[in-house]
């Protein structure tokens, strides 16, 4: 199977492991995983003015340089994801910026949302399925005690994102179990870790990190997993007396294949 | 030739504001044998019907087309008026220019314009109308109630109190319904069971009630006055009158993970059950998904402990055929599914329990003897929390837009329990608004702040979780304009209320209608509350909308007045506007028999004399008793033979010419 992806700029500068071995895996997976040429930046931050169109359209060239090819398109880091399912979903269904945008690139066949946009994590469940992946384990992490930390991008709004129960996520637990480890379920793991507010009030991402560590070391968790770059960094910069260990989904997976 | 009155009503400013009504009379004046019209403020009043009788009467009016609201708000009456003037009341045409025309307006001339349009069409129709007399139809004296809940049984005990056979049909192995499961009841504190089960034994001692329980109504057919139902006695694999409920078969069954759905699935139950203690009628059922001697055959422990001889492994459902002149819907509610609200981790933490659990651990009968432990570890709880409105008044599309208007009062109720029996436990609750509407209930919240000191809380709840071995509630204080971290050991949560799933189904089959919530819908919600708008079919309790336990009672008397109104009748008038096979044009080909959804048509071998030629054919009979009028036998009648009376095919086809004109 093949796929259109898309790293962003945070996978080629801070989080080039959750880059590198996202695609070591899809590829030992047997998923191809076609870099889109010439991306640029998500934008990074969901406009919420309805009348700010400039900065969708770089979103909108890469959806569109997916719907070219005739693929799904792919993304790992959690911001990413979220900018380009909810740019999509206004493209389909918001008539103002769809025509507005389409203006203004003025590409060849007007674009109008019809790109899958799928996080790495649905695309495994959906291309693999977790059984299957389960039985491709070479190193089974057996005995781990492993929390999932979704953080907010990826949920939320729940019906945008149409991701997973916001309240109550399951998809990484599921990928935890899979990879022969014990998924610690932790009620702070769908909980704000702070995001960009660290830059101008770090005390506060301080608090909020704080809870999500006491959290999941109240119930037993030993170490997290994110497929967030700004969490990861949240999580290990501000971690107050609780802190755990933090890695990359990519990183949990790679170890479980055997390749790291 | 046919002298036609046309008379336009302004009904207030409801049509007047919109709708020029001297120009409609001054073009009803110029229209095709219409010899008389006049306008008037309201055509409905008892003056306004004046009007229409005398100028019957003086202008020797053949027909009569009323411009005013939907007929079926006012059709019957305008009929009367004609008739009393001497008219046949079928030569009574509605213009409905109100809810087609002068409430969907806003600019009067397109107002005014499409009111001419429709009382012209109206005038088109009535000068083909025939004089049509209504048939008679018998009444079968006996009502069926769906749903034995307090609803079902006050129904049905008012229909027999009247000297009416009534039977409840209960899909449940007893009746009783939620109220059963209740503890005490607000405003008074009073039992539930204490005034619930003497009416439940009463529904059993008396005559004329029959009960049908673990059953279910299988389908519908027939109409007002004589319904035909088939009704489903599920198998309980113990003959119910045989089996004396000594319980002996319940301590001796080795099945004993069963849930038990009367308290909620907090315990257990043996896979031969009686529901609960005071359950009618006190007979045991067996789970065949649970037993074992119907999973494997090997057991049957209980046959041989069952000294009265009752367990009969063989038994199989059985279908019941009865005829009824009226059915009552009584099917009752359920609370919605709090695990769609995983904010308040209901389905990750034990001690998150629902209102409608919290009364089962409250109950003396229920799973802890009626002392209040927290689910998770049995201990005492020393802090509570309520968060009101689960689901209700929801916005994020996951519960119900609707108020389920018992809540606030249940909460009060649980609080002030809590407070008065363990006056060591903190009590908060959060609210979006308290709302007590009804006699007794403001007086009753104001005891639980005043008198039990239970906080009020006026705020929503974000989030419930546990950590360090107790939960904590995250909400905020809109009045301090604050967060709120509140640790507590057991929260409760006020869950909608929805109507029971088989609400939806019971509804079509009798062709009731029901709104997007899945309530049914009444005739007409201020004036014909508790009767379906099909003819026949009466509302009982919380399937027509959220109520308390005095307002469905309330409820289910009325409901049981309409039917005995009905039941008291000897005969019912039939509608006349039913189809009717022109023989020289049927061929027999058996399409509208396909298409009727009443089994009103059957077809029989004729002598027909077509124009001289004398043949045998099959042509077809339409049971007129049977027919509703619905046409779609002569919309799918490919020889044009069918028609249907009041309503022709001529008829529609003027109407329409008279609208393109």
């Amino acid at each position: 199977m093949t796929y259109s992806y898309y790293p962003g700029c945070t996978l080629k500068t801070k989080a080039k492991d959750l880059d590198h071995y996202g695609r070591l895996c899809a590829e030992a997976l047997g998923i191809t995983l076609e870099e889109i040429e010439e991306w640029q930046c998500c934008g990074a931050v969901y406009p919420l003015a309805q009348d700010e169109i400039a900065t969708r359209l770089s979103s909108v060239r890469t959806l569109m340089a997916a719907r070219d090819k005739g693929q799904a398109l792919v993304t790992l880091c959690s911001a990413c994801h979220h900018v380009l399912t909810r740019v999509n979903n206004d493209m389909a269904g918001n008539d103002n910026i769809r025509t507005k945008a389409n203006n203004y690139l003025q590409p060849a066949v007007p674009y109008a949302g019809e790109t899958r946009v799928l996080h790495y994590l649905q695309m495994l469940k959906e291309c693999v399925g977790f059984d299957e992946l389960a039985k491709k384990v070479v190193n089974p992490l057996k005995g781990r005690k492993i929390g999932a930390y979704y953080g907010c991008m990826i949920l939320r709004p729940a019906k945008e994102m149409a991701f997973d129960d916001p309240e109550n996520p399951t998809i990484i637990e599921e990928f935890i179990k899979a990879l022969g480890a014990e998924a610690v379920v932790y009620p702070m793991r769908n909980e704000c870790c702070g995001g960009y507010v660290t830059v101008k009030d770090a005390d506060l991402a301080k608090k909020r990190v704080a809870k999500i560590m006491h959290s999941a070391k109240d119930k037993g968790a030993e170490e997290l997993i994110t497929a967030c770059p700004l969490c990861l960094y949240n999580l290990q910069a501000n971690a107050g007396a609780d802190a755990v260990p933090v890695t990359y989904i990519t990183e949990l997976l790679a170890e479980a294949l055997g390749l790291k | 030739m046919q002298r036609i009155g046309v008379f336009v009503c302004w009904c207030g400013s409801n049509i007047a504001a919109t709708v020029d009504v001297d120009r409609v009379v001054a073009e009803a004046k110029v229209q095709p044998n219409v010899v008389f019209a006049q306008d008037y403020q309201y055509m409905c009043s008892e003056a306004g019907q004046g009007i229409i009788r005398n100028a019957i009467a003086e202008h020797k009016l053949t027909g009569v087309v009323v411009c005013s609201c939907s007929p079926r708000m006012h059709e019957n009456t305008f009929r009367k008026a004609a008739e009393r003037a001497g008219l046949n009341p079928y030569m009574v045409e509605i213009a409905n220019i109100r809810e087609h025309c002068s409430w969907i307006h806003k600019d009067k001339e397109e107002g005014t314009e499409k009111a001419c349009v429709l009382m012209r069409a109206a005038v088109a129709k009535v000068l083909l109308n025939s004089p049509l007399k209504a048939g008679e139809s018998k009444v079968t004296k006996r009502a069926l109630v769906i749903g034995g809940g307090i609803a079902g049984i006050q129904t049905a005990l008012d229909i027999a109190d009247a000297g009416f056979e009534v039977d409840i049909v209960e899909k449940r192995a007893t009746i009783g319904g939620r109220m059963a499961q209740l503890d005490k009841t607000f405003p008074t504190l009073d039992c539930s069971a204490c005034i619930l089960t003497p009416k439940m034994v009463e529904a059993a001692a008396n005559e004329k009630v029959k009960l049908y329980t673990y059953s279910e109504v299988e389908s519908v057919g027939g109409f007002v006055g004589n319904f035909h139902v088939k009704i489903r006695k599920k198998a309980r694999y113990v003959k119910d009158d045989i089996c004396t409920g000594c319980g002996a078969c319940m301590a001796k069954c080795p099945s004993k993970k069963g849930l038990n759905e009367f308290n909620m699935n907090l315990n257990n139950r043996p896979a031969i059950y009686i529901p609960f203690a005071q359950a009618i009628p006190n007979v045991a059922v067996i789970d065949p998904e649970q037993c074992v001697k119907l999973k494997t055959g090997k057991c049957g422990l209980c046959e041989k402990v069952c000294t009265a001889g009752a367990i009969d492994y063989t038994q199989k459902d059985e279908i019941i055929e009865e005829e009824y002149g009226a059915i009552v819907m009584a099917t009752g509610f359920q609370p919605i599914d709090a695990s769609k609200f995983d904010e308040y981790s209901y389905s990750t933490c034990p001690d998150v329990v629902t209102s409608l659990e919290l009364e089962r651990l409250m109950n003396a009968a229920g799973p802890t003897g009626g002392v209040l432990l927290k689910p998770s570890d049995k201990t005492h709880p020393k802090s509570i929390t309520f968060i009101q409105c689960v689901g209700s008044r929801d916005v994020s599309g996951r519960g119900k837009c609707y108020c389920s208007k018992i809540c606030c009062m249940y909460t009060a109720k649980h609080a002030m329990l809590i407070r008065d029996k363990y006056p060591d436990v903190e009590v908060h609750v959060f609210y979006i608004d308290v709302r007590t509407p009804g006699k007794n209930f403001d007086e009753f919240y104001r005891r639980a702040v005043e008198q039990y000191d239970v906080d009020y809380i006026k705020g929503q709840v974000g989030k419930v979780y546990e950590e360090d071995g107790h939960l904590v509630v995250q909400g905020v204080d809109l009045i301090a304009n604050e967060q709120i971290i509140l640790n507590t050991d057991m929260v409760v949560l006020a869950t909608a209320i929805e109507p029971d799933p088989t609400a939806r189904k019971v509804a079509s089959m009798l062709t009731a209608s029901i709104d997007t919530n899945d309530f049914i819908t009444e005739a007409h919600p201020k004036l014909r509350p508790v009767e379906s708008p099909t003819a026949g079919i009466f509302l009982s309790g919380v399937c027509q909308g959220p109520k308390d336990i005095p307002e469905t009672v309330s409820q289910a008397g009325a409901a049981a007045a309409k039917v005995i109104g009905l039941l008291a009748k000897d005969k019912l008038l039939t509608n006349p506007c039913v189809s009717h096979s022109n023989e020289l044009l049927c061929n027999g080909c058996s399409c509208c028999e396909k298409v009727c959804p009443y089994g009103a048509i059957s077809y029989e071998d004729k002598l027909i004399n077509d124009h001289g030629v004398r043949e045998t054919r099959r042509v077809c009979v339409v049971n007129e008793a049977l027919c509703q009028g619905c046409g779609a036998c002569t919309v799918v009648c490919p020889s044009g033979a069918m028609d249907l009376k009041g309503f022709s095919n001529k008829q529609i086809m003027a109407e329409v010419d008279a609208i393109c004109r």
